[in-house]
């Protein structure tokens, strides 16, 4: 990655060296500046749709992805992914939606789903620590079994009746004051949780040293597996956190309700700056990506029909991750 | 040929020689091969109403997914992935079954078969050339694209609709000849062994071997990565536009979005078929038999009654099942 590649790219080639420092340094700055570029965009698209309800709509959605990739973000660290955040939300939203009518109530169903969720994460941290299973594979394996047994679930309480909790719709889809999306009551405690994690707390290091060099990490006394399967275990209860807003949210309670939002959410890791390969990244940048991805979506939306939307989206997807893999010099 | 069962430290003669060190050469394909008899057993156990018909309806219905994991095991050797396959086979599909909406003739229908092949091709080195290009790793840029074709799809065909030239569907449907043999199943052969035996005894293949086994070692060897890299992706394309011509043919229709299961079930025949996700290791046929045994469990289990549901479970667990037991395998081996 000598300064010869660097004509190809569309930013100045004047200064490379010190657009690389910033980029490298703080990766923020260009996703933010990317973010505001973006809202202008969207602003002058269709002038007057930036307001503050249409921030508080763009916030909620985000918050949502935003969780969900976080659960890429704290795989890709350690260099794996968990590809089934999209049914796990999935299942946990649709499992408490069929507990409504059931003596225990909706709470009872969250705690249910919740351990559903636990033990799919548990068994996939089992698969990826300790039997050394690709990350990729027993996600996905482990996404299928989820499908399966929510679609079970979903024959078995089709006399019940199920519907989303008014408690899960208020915090999903309420907004205090018009302003404040009331979901970011738990996305902001969930983010913030995360951020100190990755950076005060041995256990957010010892994911970044898993990633980066494995072998010097076990040398160094770290116990991978405990680690690995506390993290799969984490990133499950994080995507039913996801699948209740999002449930709340849509009002909507079913068995591939979030699987749409699994391929953006390992963009929005990507894009946030978290290398696949792992050992490089962190939750603020995710945050930011899933802010990008939403207000792309949103640009996309007024601008473009449907199957253009998807070129779009797709085509900045690997323009922006090139474009850090350009900068980072990671090969 | 006991020679062939016993142990190898009684090497008899070049030929039993031969067929020992072949046998555990292709020990994981055998194995499928008596899991595949197995699974036919009970099957035919449990509904004695199963006959070499419903097996000729089985090939054609599976048809497209070998061919996806087909095409996943190729780039699979080199050391890449691809989870864009469901999506160039939706594109295809929709290119094909758009174009013989009504039902040209048969000099036209043979013209957008070779075009839509060639789509898959351009698709393949376009996902190739990306990853060669922008450094980027192969999940990302061929996550991305799977948006990316899965979009054209839709311009292609918004809603499903088109149809099939009839020579398309007889390729596919029924038996040639003798009723156990299914045309699906010939077709595959045919097709596979007019793509992947010339690309394995070349050079080409051999580099993708070399690549996926290590890419420095390959690299310093004078193997040209970057573009053996494109043209595994570019064989995959040209598979995966065939298996989106099966769908065609086999469904009569092109359907723009792509069924998303494709994927996850292709990489988990590629992985129970014998290819390690490293890359390096491992052939076509494998996966393969690795699909067909997915689906006769699901049978079996739809004949035992069982909610097909819990198809998609066993699918899971056996996925899981048999990597976890494999390294475990391993770890006892390299412990001791």
């Amino acid at each position: 990655m000598t300064a010869a590649a660097a004509p190809a790219d569309q930013r100045p080639a004047r200064q490379p060296a010190m657009w690389r420092n910033v980029m490298r340094d703080y990766p923020l700055v260009p996703l933010i500046v990317l973010l505001i570029v973006l809202v202008v965009v969207v602003e002058l698209a269709r002038p007057g749709t930036v307001s503050t309800g249409w921030a508080a709509i763009t916030v909620r959605q985000a918050a949502i992805l935003a969780i969900l990739a976080g659960c890429q973000t704290l795989t890709m660290l350690t260099g794996g992914i968990d590809l089934s955040v999209g049914y796990v939300a999935s299942m946990a939203g649709f499992v408490t939606a069929t507990f409504v009518h059931q003596p225990g109530g909706w709470v009872f169903g969250v705690v249910v789903a919740l351990a559903a969720s636990a033990l799919a994460g548990l068994v996939n941290g089992i698969g990826i620590g300790i039997f050394r299973v690709h990350p990729l594979i027993m996600t996905l394996g482990m996404g299928l079994i989820v499908f399966g047994f929510a679609n079970v679930w979903q024959l078995q309480s089709v006399q019940t009746g199920s519907g989303v909790p008014q408690e899960i719709r208020t915090v999903g889809v309420g907004l205090t004051g018009d302003i404040i999306p009331n979901n970011l009551l738990i996305f902001v405690p969930v983010a913030v949780v995360l951020i100190l994690m990755l950076r005060r707390t041995g256990y957010g290091r010892m994911l970044y040293a898993i990633g980066d060099n494995p072998v010097a990490a076990r040398l160094s006394g770290v116990r991978s597996w405990q680690v690995i399967v506390v993290l799969y275990v984490i990133s499950a209860l994080l995507a039913a956190i996801a699948g209740l807003l999002q449930s709340g949210l849509s009002n909507t309670a079913s068995v591939t309700l979030v699987q749409s939002y699994l391929l953006p959410s390992v963009a929005a890791a990507v894009i946030g700056g978290t290398s696949i390969l792992g050992g490089r990244g962190g939750y603020g940048g995710t945050i930011v990506g899933a802010l990008i991805l939403t207000v792309l979506t949103g640009v996309l939306s007024i601008a473009l029909p449907e199957p253009w939307r998807q070129i779009v989206f797709g085509s900045i997807v690997v323009l922006v991750a090139a474009a850090y893999t350009r900068v980072t010099g990671e090969s | 040929m006991s020679a062939a069962a016993t142990p190898v430290e009684q090497p008899r003669s070049a030929v039993s020689d031969a067929v020992a060190s072949g046998v555990r050469k292709n020990a994981w394909t055998l194995g499928l091969l008596a899991l595949l008899v197995v699974l036919f057993v009970v099957v035919k156990y449990l509904n004695p109403a199963y006959s070499f018909v419903s097996a000729q309806s089985t090939a054609t219905s599976i048809l497209p997914l070998a061919l996806a994991a087909v095409a996943q095991a190729v780039v699979v050797i080199s050391g890449g992935i691809d989870l864009s396959i469901s999506s160039q086979m939706a594109l295809t599909s929709c290119i094909a079954a758009i174009l013989m909406k009504n039902n040209p003739g048969d000099a036209v229908s043979v013209g957008v078969v070779i075009l839509v092949l060639l789509v898959g091709l351009l698709l393949g080195a376009v996902n190739g050339a990306l990853v060669v290009i922008t450094k980027v790793p192969d999940i990302i840029v061929t996550l991305a694209t799977s948006f990316v074709w899965a979009g054209f799809a839709l311009l292609v065909a918004p809603a499903p609709g088109g149809s099939s030239a009839q020579w398309l569907k007889d390729l596919v449907v029924g038996q040639l000849g003798v009723e156990f043999i299914p045309k699906a199943a010939v077709l595959l052969l045919v097709l596979v062994a007019i793509i992947w035996i010339p690309v394995r005894r070349t050079r080409a293949g051999l580099s993708m071997y070399a690549i996926g086994s290590n890419q420095l070692a390959a690299f310093r060897s004078g193997v040209p990565v970057s573009r053996t890299k494109i043209f595994s992706y570019t064989v995959a394309g040209l598979i995966a536009a065939f298996a989106g011509l099966s769908l065609t043919a086999s469904t009569g229709i092109g359907t723009p979005v792509p069924e998303p299961t494709y994927v996850l079930i292709a990489i988990a025949a590629v992985v129970l078929g014998g290819v390690s996700l490293a890359g390096g290791v491992g052939g076509v046929i494998g996966p393969i038999l690795a699909v067909v045994a997915l689906q006769l469990i699901r049978d079996a289990m739809t004949y035992m009654r069982i909610d097909s549901n819990y198809g998609l479970v066993a699918q899971g667990v056996i996925l899981i099942g048999v990597l976890m037991a494999g390294s475990f395998i391993q770890m006892r081996r390299s412990r001791t």
